[in-house]
């Protein structure tokens, strides 16, 4: 039978990360506790640890990405796993060899985990169905659906500022409809209880029904950014002009570009975090991308924390004595 | 051959039967209701006793794969799945490869059809050539080669203006028109239902109204050109609630439903199952609830398979790339039933939905009176079993309904009086 949670194992440990949603409070956590231990690592004059020392860790990327590929590899190498970077051409992808085939091979080479970004949502549940046992699955970015670590980084960035996240009111503002990361900060920030989570946006790009996950729709920014703890601004993709979604870049600009101005509701100590690429003078203005309330690359830095948080949690499972229970 | 088919219950309801009674045949055609004709014997009987004797289904909307799709399913073993689940005739969609435009492809599909022998493939011809939406198709010279009907299939008539020309000239020709109603701009990229499933999964999204916009068109175009038209594969209460409407208004328009589109809901694609991949999409519960209200009211006078075997290939890949559709012959008859046992429906109306409503779209029999086609389904409604990949005859696999336990399960399929399938097969 299909196992509800995949990502978790028979004892209810991560697996694979595929999706914040599902993973409890706790794990949450326990992630975030983790990663804090890893951020010293950085700091050392030799910035490894053993951990996965001896596994190979694969990067199979079929879009484009530089942060994260590159945090991705960044983290796995300071746990001294070895990293195989395979990009795959996306306008080339798959034709002859299934996706599918390409990963047998992978596993017949003795590969341990996974890291995958694909263009479809749901491509990662669909890898982590069917390789082997032995091998994780982390989703760095599947179509619109997920973008887990992504999201832990923004959780672990907002509580190295904010301590607990009960009283926060956090405003996530843009191209909610197709984003991957939205969706898993919104998981997130559900799961960890936050009093008032918001969204900010015109019609066009809050997805029908987007308040079944949680959340409160504003359409007037400075409504929207009221009192906000937490200003996560969304990237907005040039392609979205097209359409009929919006008029143009200048009047998005105009009316939910974050600038100095709009930032004077939030309160004062509010943080403005943003997963990157910035559009500068699209959907944040420089003086805030570059202002003191930014914390825009110490997110990148947290990036490769919260990831080496993940990838040894996954794969660092110590062997449970089973007592002969075979595979669920 | 001459067959006897003894003590079973006939349920024959073009002819508002249903009796425990004998059914007789010869030479391809019912001879006797009740007792034999003088002199009658019976080179074969069949004991039916406990079971259902209906006339064989048949189904408004089967994709066989062939020709152009080979590699997926073919006619020969599509038709022998039709057999083992009681379908008698099967109306194959133009979206053929080669399409469906011209006679050479409605023969070559009748003759494939009928060099496998188990079931009667009706094909509806094109709408417009190639199904490109602007030439209308030879629709004159389809219907003298037997198309039953033309339709654009999945393919959008996006201009109004051609979907009117070509209603008139289908209306000219008497041919009826099978409607698939989605406006391709809402439902652009979509792959489910656009509502609380796709906004959690990320996926692209077709609103309902993708569909009733859509019939909206086709309801106005249809009263302005008198053509009879026909709604394939409804999925939402909006739009089952015009047609309701449009029928009252007096409107001679028909629709059908897709049997999974009764049971499942978006809800059903959990975390990405592609076997849930349909078109048009799964929708709400609501949507559920209304589509089964129509059927009982008899605003949705069929139901159909909407059959779409694929190869394994086709749904082992990411949710919005793998291919929709579902095996579904096996299915028909054993989830029609599903829908009596939850009230619904009463036995001889679900009969009704697949054997005499269908029929009557296409302008076909379905009887079993003296004189008429021995086309014959006989099922026992109390067996129990449970749908698995290893006894589906289709050469496809693709359905959610593996593990499912079903109540209901054809013995013997007749068509015209040879048995296609039967305790032998």
């Amino acid at each position: 039978m299909k196992r509800a949670n995949l990502q978790l194992d028979e004892h209810g440990r991560l697996r694979h990360l595929l999706t914040i949603e599902g993973l409890k409070r706790q794990q949450i956590i326990a992630i975030l506790d983790a990663a804090e231990s890893f951020i010293s690592v950085g700091d050392q004059q030799v910035r490894k640890v053993p951990l996965l020392r001896g596994k190979t860790v694969v990067n199979l990327f079929f879009e484009a990405s530089t942060r994260t590929l590159t945090t991705f590899e960044l983290a796995a190498k300071r746990l001294s796993a070895d990293v195989l970077k395979i990009n795959i051409n996306t306008s080339a992808t798959v034709k002859g060899e299934s996706l599918l085939d390409m990963l047998r091979n992978l596993e017949a080479m003795q590969c341990d985990m996974f890291i995958v970004r694909h263009g479809d949502s749901g491509a990662a549940h669909l890898i982590a169905q069917h390789v082997a046992p032995h091998i994780s699955v982390l989703n760095a970015g599947d179509g619109r659906h997920a973008h887990p670590t992504q999201a832990l980084l923004d959780m672990f960035t907002i509580r190295r500022h904010k301590g607990e996240f009960a009283p926060l009111t956090v405003a996530i503002v843009g191209d909610v409809m197709h984003s991957r990361v939205a969706r898993s900060q919104i998981h997130a920030l559900t799961t960890l209880g936050i009093s008032d989570l918001r969204v900010v946006a015109p019609k066009t790009l809050i997805p029908t029904q987007v308040e079944n996950l949680g959340v409160h729709i504003y359409h007037d920014m400075k409504e929207g950014l009221r009192n906000a703890d937490v200003v996560i601004m969304l990237r907005l993709q040039k392609e979205r002009m097209q359409g009929a979604l919006l008029p143009s870049e200048q009047e998005y600009f105009q009316d939910y570009g974050l600038t100095e101005e709009k930032l004077q509701v939030a309160k004062d100590d509010a943080i403005v975090m943003h997963p990157g690429p910035i559009n500068r003078g699209v959907e944040i203005d420089s003086e805030v991308a570059d202002g003191p309330r930014s914390v825009i690359l110490e997110q990148v830095s947290n990036g490769i924390a919260v990831r080496m948080a993940v990838m040894s949690m996954v794969l660092g499972r110590a062997p449970i004595e089973t007592g002969g229970e075979g595979e669920a | 051959m001459k067959i006897s088919i003894l003590g079973g219950r006939l349920i024959d309801p073009a002819n508002d039967i249903d009796r425990i009674t004998d059914l007789h045949i010869a030479a391809g055609k019912v001879v006797a209701v009740g007792a034999p004709p003088v002199g009658f014997e019976a080179g074969q009987t069949i004991d039916a006793k406990g079971q259902v004797v209906c006339p064989g289904l048949v189904d408004l909307r089967a994709s066989l794969r062939e020709p152009g799709q080979e590699y997926k399913a073919t006619i020969a073993s599509e038709t022998a799945a039709a057999a083992r689940a009681g379908i008698t005739t099967l109306v194959c969609p133009p979206d053929t490869d080669p399409v469906t435009d011209t006679p050479a492809l409605v023969d070559l599909i009748r003759h494939r059809s009928s060099q496998a022998g188990f079931a009667r493939v009706l094909s509806l011809g094109a709408l417009t050539q190639n199904l490109d939406g602007q030439q209308l198709a030879e629709m004159g010279a389809l219907k003298a080669a037997g198309c039953v009907g033309v339709s654009n299939a999945h393919r959008p008539v996006n201009s109004t203006q051609v979907m009117r020309r070509a209603m008139e000239y289908a209306a000219s020709q008497d041919l009826p028109v099978f409607l698939h109603a989605e406006d391709a701009s809402l439902a652009n990229g979509g792959c489910a239902h656009e509502g609380a499933v796709s906004v959690r999964l990320g996926l692209p999204g077709i609103p309902d109204i993708a569909e009733s916009i859509a019939v909206a068109r086709e309801l106005q175009l249809i009263e302005q050109t008198g053509v009879r038209a026909h709604f394939c594969q409804l999925s939402s209460e909006r739009a089952a609630r015009m047609i309701a409407r449009a029928q009252h208004d007096g409107l001679p328009v028909t629709a059908d439903v897709a049997a999974h589109q009764l049971f499942l809901t978006e809800m059903d694609i959990g975390f990405f199952d592609s076997q849930c991949h349909v078109r048009p999409p799964l929708r709400t519960q609501r949507d559920r609830d209304g589509l089964r209200a129509a059927l009982a009211r008899g605003t949705i006078n069929a139901i159909c398979s909407d059959h779409q075997p694929h190869d394994t290939d086709a749904k082992l890949a990411p949710f919005p790339s793998s291919e929709p559709g579902i095996s579904a012959l096996e299915t028909l008859l054993p989830l029609t039933l599903r829908l009596v046992d939850e009230d619904l429906l009463s036995l001889p109306e679900a009969i009704a939905c697949l054997t005499s409503k269908p029929a009557r779209i296409i302008g076909q029999p379905s009887g079993l009176a003296v004189g008429e086609r021995a086309d014959v389904c006989i099922f026992d409604p109390g067996h129990y079993w449970e749908l698995s990949a290893e006894t589906l005859v289709s050469q496809g696999h693709n359905t959610p309904f593996l593990g499912w336990e079903f109540k209901g399960r054809v013995t013997h399929t007749l068509l015209a009086g040879h048995m296609v399938f039967g305790p032998k097969h």
